[in-house]
């Protein structure tokens, strides 16, 4: 796997105008974004909003899945189960809350203050228990045991009788942050592209750090990385669990926005569905699957009402992207792998 | 022995019927450069990666800086002190050679779970990381990726890497390996510098290079240790000249 980054830094901090070259694709997607909501009143057509909304939440999974994708080596075919332990868990909290039941004791929670975090806990432990595991492995065993492990939670959810098994669970009652109304369809649309925004900042911190240092060495010679006297285990356990977690906070809007889980949110089909946005948009830089999920829940949108094999084109389009541009989108967009400069 | 820096007792080392160590012992004393040579396939390598720990003997102790190694996991053993250099080149191409480097600063310095801070600009690392280029000559080559490095360059960056863990004993594993003369000549200079400050154990096929370098000279063959000696009477022993110089001439 072809590691991006880093063309190492001079040690002086890059200018603006170099942070501004080498991303202004990402600040020009964000800017159009936050425009939907105007262009979708205007048009006089809320569905933009739903639509870009799901694209949003979307590529926040593909950028937590590209960190240790692209930057850890590590194909994840389990991301989609991660989202989906986040879903159902916001989706749980608030059934009981509306029914007045309790779970395990414990009263349930229509306030997202609570519940978000805890389904962000829910995903990283899911995560680190499994990475526990999978991590042992690596190559095809890694892609074959994640596989596994999302199956297991999808028929876990799909089992579970009282909150909906396969046909899901509805949310009723009034979700909201800290008596904060964010369900609002404008408002929400803009929570979710803030926190894709924050997210990106961070995630680009990260790969930089020295922990982002030893997963990208790792990806790249992990024999290597052993002999210099780290033990990569417990680095990867951490991505994992640190990609799981943003993978639940996802998956926790995405039940908050929907008011509806249903267990095909964690198919292992959406799980590769992940890996396509990633591969896309382009691995070698922190936002590059944003284009990705973009690009794929555009297409997957309006292909259908053009031709009922819509699969096809769609196909055609993915490999003409990863045939022509191996980069992914990001190499169209001028910032690619191929210059090595300053990369952030 | 008591007093050296490594210690290898009684070392077996079996693959299904082939016997790669054979009753193998031999200790490298503080200071010293030790020079293992023999025939290919005699299990150089094969020593080399069971004292890093890349793989277990069947029987028989390491001792490092008299501490028993043998069941150490290979980054606890490189924490320890032991840094190994790869015959086939092994650095991580997609970085640039300060920070390959850098890298082994790092793991040097403690865990690595730092999650903000940006390594790349980060003076406690590519300090250290630049002064191990220099020693080896190759500080003008820091900002360049590594795989746009020259084979002879690449070689001297895992030897600068080894040398950024500050090691107590250098394992290099051919160290010239298909480097041209002018190359190969460097980098026994280098080398010979070097040994004023590591206790090193080097195996390497350029006989001029080991025995201009080597303290002593220990002869492989098919896993055993046939003469360890100093490198004019390793040069003169007969059994040394039928087994392994002899082919060569």
């Amino acid at each position: 796997m072809r590691d991006p980054l880093p063309p190492p830094a001079p040690p002086a901090s890059p200018s603006a105008g170099a942070l501004l070259a080498a991303n202004w694709p990402i600040l020009l997607g964000l800017a159009l974004l936050a425009l939907v909501p105007t262009v979708a009143s205007a048009l006089d057509n809320p569905f933009y909003i739903r639509l870009f909304t799901r694209a949003v939440i979307f590529a926040m999974v593909a950028v937590s899945l590209n960190f240790v994708l692209g930057f850890g080596g590590l194909v994840s075919l389990m991301h989609a189960s991660l989202f989906g332990v986040g879903a159902y868990v916001v989706a749980i909290l608030a059934h009981h809350d509306y029914e007045s039941t309790t779970l395990f004791g414990f009263a349930g929670a229509d306030d997202l203050a609570i519940s978000i975090p805890l389904a962000i806990l829910a995903s990283a432990l899911v995560a680190g228990l499994s990475g526990l595991v999978s991590l042992r492995t690596s190559g095809s065993y890694f892609i074959m045991i994640t596989l596994a492990f999302n199956q297991m939670l999808y028929y876990f959810f799909v089992a579970l009788q009282q909150y909906g098994g396969e046909d899901g669970l509805q949310i009723l009652g009034n979700l909201h942050f800290a008596g904060l109304q964010i369900t609002q369809r404008v408002t929400f649309f803009y929570v979710t592209l803030g926190v894709l925004a924050v997210l990106l900042l961070l995630f680009a911190r990260l790969v930089q750090s020295r922990f982002g240092v030893i997963l990208r060495a790792t990806a790249q010679n992990e024999r290597r990385v052993v002999a210099l006297g780290v033990p990569p285990l417990r680095y990867k356990l951490a991505a994992f669990v640190i990609s799981g977690a943003v993978a639940g906070l996802a998956g926790a809007l995405w039940a908050t926005g929907q008011g509806f889980v249903s267990p095909s949110d964690l198919s292992w089909v959406r799980s590769g569905d992940y890996v396509v946005m990633a591969v896309l948009g382009g691995m070698a830089r922190v936002w590059g699957p944003v284009f990705g999920a973009l690009l794929f829940v555009l297409l997957e949108a309006f292909l259908p009402s053009w031709t009922d094999f819509w699969q096809l084109p769609f196909g055609l389009v993915v490999i003409l992207i990863v045939v022509f541009l191996r980069g992914g989108l990001v190499d169209l967009l001028g910032s690619g792998t191929s210059g090595k400069g300053e990369r952030t | 022995m008591s007093g050296s820096i490594l210690a290898v007792s009684h070392l077996y080392k079996r693959f299904a019927g082939l016997v790669a160590t054979n009753d193998l012992s031999l200790h490298v004393n503080p200071g010293e450069t030790h020079a293992l040579i023999g025939p290919n396939g005699a299990g150089k390598t094969t020593l080399i990666a069971q004292l890093q720990g890349e793989l277990t003997p069947d029987s028989g102790a390491i001792t490092f800086k008299g501490r028993d190694i043998t069941g150490e996991p290979p980054w606890r053993r490189s924490q320890m002190g032991v840094a190994r250099s790869f015959q086939i080149t092994s650095i991580f191409p997609q970085f640039t050679a300060l920070a390959n480097v850098g890298l082994a600063v790092q793991a040097r310095a403690g865990h690595g779970f730092r999650f903000f801070r940006n390594a790349w600009r980060d003076p406690a690392l590519t300090g250290p990381a630049m002064e191990a280029l220099e020693t080896i000559g190759l500080a003008h080559r820091a900002h360049i990726v590594a795989e746009d490095l020259s084979h002879g360059e690449r070689r001297q960056l895992e030897l600068a890497m080894a040398l950024a863990m500050r090691p107590a004993l250098l394992l290099l594993d051919e160290p010239m390996a298909g480097m041209g003369r002018q190359d190969g000549q460097r980098m026994t200079r280098i080398l010979a510098d070097l040994k004023k400050d590591y206790a090193i154990l080097i195996v390497e096929h350029d006989m001029d290079a080991v025995f201009a370098l080597a303290d002593r000279v220990s002869v492989l063959v098919a896993g055993a240790i046939i003469a360890t000696g100093a490198p004019d009477a390793i040069r003169n022993d007969p059994a040394v000249k039928a087994a392994y110089l002899g082919h060569r001439s």
